[in-house]
């Protein structure tokens, strides 16, 4: 349980004037759910992007121990090579490939473990075509792990909210991580759809998967997590268990502002 | 579909139309005969025509509304004719050998001239399928398309010329060149997207123009390239009939190839992550797939075909010069895929047919062609802005392995 695959130190990140980071520590170990929580503004989804290769950080490092293999430094790594890594995400604003089909999305996240190219297309040799058929398989096992099978063959942008939220951690899945970012997953869900949700993570957790997550549910939060990261302008104010964190002052003040205490 | 009220309001717009330009429609001061001449007539032309635009403006933005809202509960995806016709081999087939019938015998029932029009809209149909690779599929508006037809063109021309190498031995080279181009071109506009993506390609397609107009020890300049021979066939001596039928021909294969091609590389691994760049290119690199690699392939991809064309262009006309090769060329090209429907194959197809056959058959228009052309892409964009044909996604069929339980 306790051997770290993420390891963050002193991240920071400027935006001119503004530092959205600054100073942050943050380690996920294997097999663990950890989530960052923090008021709106704090840098939560600015975290993402700098560990995914989205943003490249002004300072600090970001180290990643895949299971089996020495650590690698992400700072300077493109996105698709974070994600070669083992590292996958979602987002926020969800950001599906509209037109394509529920399946399609999914197959797009086996991009990065197939390797077919021009020729094999033109060709369609039996190289490609087991592997065409691998990527269809396996993307159908993970819809039907999110309940989406149904609307394998439908465009992304006709499903529910709830529902593109499940595509896009399916998506994101495909790629075959080892550490899955989820940001806000529950955002813009109904409790039941939430319901569903904690329970697929926690499936996922049970199957080994490690899991970084951002939420605003405290519900969600405070059930799933092993351990908590708090956050407030960029900085990390708090860490520890969910009982922790419930009953941590400085947290309290952070999200119910200078008056909770007048 | 107009109500009595939307009616009311369009009369309404009309007198306040009318009103507003009496003073310089109507009333006119003749300073000779020092008099006021009162021109009615034309407070009923302003009167007319605001009414009659301002209704055809309520039943747009009407229809516009309905669409939206169609769009928002259908949750559906719609099936038209065309679709269903193409999803039914029992349609399809005897559809397919007909239109294939008809290819192939065409040279034996038109004139000459018929076939080399043909001939020019095949060209186009390759040169729409290639675009579409970057425009429709990975959704990288290029507006300099016509610069990979133009290096096609001038290998020809001048590896000819200089070396005497055949059509034969030109046609993979001047696709390897386009190809070539295509990722010079793609290098430093990685970067760029929509609109600043345009006029970066636009800028490319003029300045292989201005190079080939220009350096007249390279190109010859404006006076271009002459007796480029046209295709041989096996070391046969062809008569000009003969050599339009076998271009005509050659244009046939070459379509087909471009259609197995273009297809089977749309519905790759490829062709997914093409797409997927062009819906989200943050998304997609986010779920690992290489931009650059990606990107520069649509552009090598899409540039072979023109540079292919090209070839065959130089050998078509037997003489080249920069004026074939200007942006209207880009702009047709671009039309024909917007038109046809963006990422569609038939859509292209369809599209190339129309642009490039109705002027030809409308010549007694001639003098109204570009107006016409301009009115087709703007009602276009306002009706139907997802082209004759839209693009539908492949489905896929699930099927469980061997030995696993549904
Ligand atoms: N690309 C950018 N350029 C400039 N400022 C940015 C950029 N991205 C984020 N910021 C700023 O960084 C700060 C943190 O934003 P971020 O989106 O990370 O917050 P968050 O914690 O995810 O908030 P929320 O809970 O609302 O999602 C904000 O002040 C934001 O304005
Ligand atoms: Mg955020």
């Amino acid at each position: 349980m306790s051997t770290p695959i993420l390891q963050v130190k002193n991240l920071g990140m400027r935006f001119g004037g503004i530092k959205a980071l600054d100073d942050l520590d943050l380690d996920v170990n294997s097999g663990e759910i950890v989530a960052l929580i923090g008021p709106n503004g704090a840098g939560k989804t600015t975290f993402f992007n700098c560990v995914t290769g989205i943003y490249n950080p002004t300072q600090g490092d970001v180290v990643l121990t895949p299971p089996g293999t020495p650590a690698i430094r992400l700072n300077g790594l493109k996105p698709n090579q974070v994600a070669e890594k083992g590292m996958a995400r979602t987002f926020q604003n969800i950001r599906l490939f509209q037109k394509m089909t529920v399946l399609e999305n999914v197959m797009i996240g086996r991009h990065c473990r197939t390797n077919s190219f021009i020729l094999g297309a033109i060709l369609r040799n039996t190289a490609t075509r087991q592997e065409e058929q691998e990527t269809i398989h396996k993307s159908y096992k993970i819809l039907q792990k999110m309940g989406l099978e149904k609307h394998a063959n439908d465009l992304a942008s006709n499903l529910s909210y709830g529902a593109q939220r499940r595509l896009e951690i399916g998506r994101a899945l495909a790629t075959e991580p080892f550490l899955l970012l989820l940001d806000e997953p529950a955002a813009g869900m109904n409790p039941q759809e939430t319901q569903e949700l904690i329970k697929l993570i926690n499936l996922l957790q049970r199957e080994g998967q490690s899991i970084l997550l951002i939420e605003h549910d405290m519900k969600l939060v405070m059930e799933l997590s092993h351990r908590i990261f708090v956050m407030d302008y960029g900085r990390r104010i708090a860490m520890g268990t969910p009982e922790e964190i419930r009953n941590n002052p400085v947290v309290i003040k952070a999200y119910l502002g200078e008056s909770a205490d007048a | 579909m107009i109500s009595l009220k939307e009616s009311k309001r369009s009369a309404l717009v009309s007198l306040w139309f009318m009103f507003l330009t009496f003073p310089i429609m109507v009333i006119k001061v003749d300073a000779i005969e020092k008099t006021i001449i009162w021109r009615w007539e034309n407070m009923f032309y302003v009167g007319f025509g605001s009414f009659i635009l301002s209704i055809f403006g309520r039943i747009f933005f009407e229809r516009q509304k309905n669409r939206r809202e169609k769009q928002l509960s259908e949750k559906i995806q719609q099936h038209n004719l065309i679709q269903i016709l193409l999803r039914e081999p029992k349609y399809l087939y005897p559809l397919a050998a007909a239109f294939f019938l008809f290819a192939l015998t065409f040279p034996h029932l038109f004139s000459t001239y018929q076939i080399n029009v043909m001939t020019t809209a095949l060209m186009y149909v390759v040169l729409g399928l290639g675009l579409n690779i970057v425009v429709g599929v990975a959704g990288l508006l290029d507006l300099g398309y016509v610069a990979f037809y133009a290096v096609g063109a001038y290998s020809y021309a001048l590896l000819n010329f200089h070396f005497g190498m055949t059509f034969w031995m030109v046609l993979p080279l001047g696709a390897l060149l386009a190809a070539l181009f295509g990722v010079l071109l793609g290098f430093p506009v990685l970067r760029l997207r929509g609109d600043y993506l345009a006029i970066v390609t636009l800028a490319f397609g003029e300045i292989i123009r201005l190079v080939m107009e220009n350096w007249n020890a390279f190109s010859q300049g404006p006076s271009g390239i002459s007796n480029i021979p046209r295709p041989g066939l096996l070391g046969f001596d062809l008569t000009l009939n003969q050599a339009i039928t076998y271009l005509y021909y050659l244009m046939i294969v070459m379509v087909l190839i471009t259609i197995f091609v273009v297809n089977r590389l749309q519905n790759s691994r490829l062709g997914r992550a093409w797409i997927a760049l062009r819906e989200d290119e943050i998304a997609c690199q986010a779920m690992g797939i290489d931009k650059t690699k990606t990107k520069l392939t649509a552009f090598a991809l899409g540039a072979t075909w023109a540079g292919l064309v090209g070839v065959i262009f130089a050998a078509k006309t037997t003489f080249i010069n920069p004026a074939s090769f200007t942006f209207l060329e880009s702009a047709i090209i671009l039309a024909i895929v917007v038109l046809g429907g963006m990422g569609s194959i038939l859509g292209v197809i369809l599209g190339a047919i129309i642009l490039i056959l109705l002027p030809e058959y409308l010549r007694a228009l001639s003098d109204y062609r570009m107006l016409a052309f301009g009115a087709i892409m703007v009602s276009m964009m306002v009706f139907r802005p997802q082209g004759l044909i839209s693009n539908v996604r492949r489905h896929y069929q699930y099927r469980p392995q061997k030995g696993e339980q549904e």
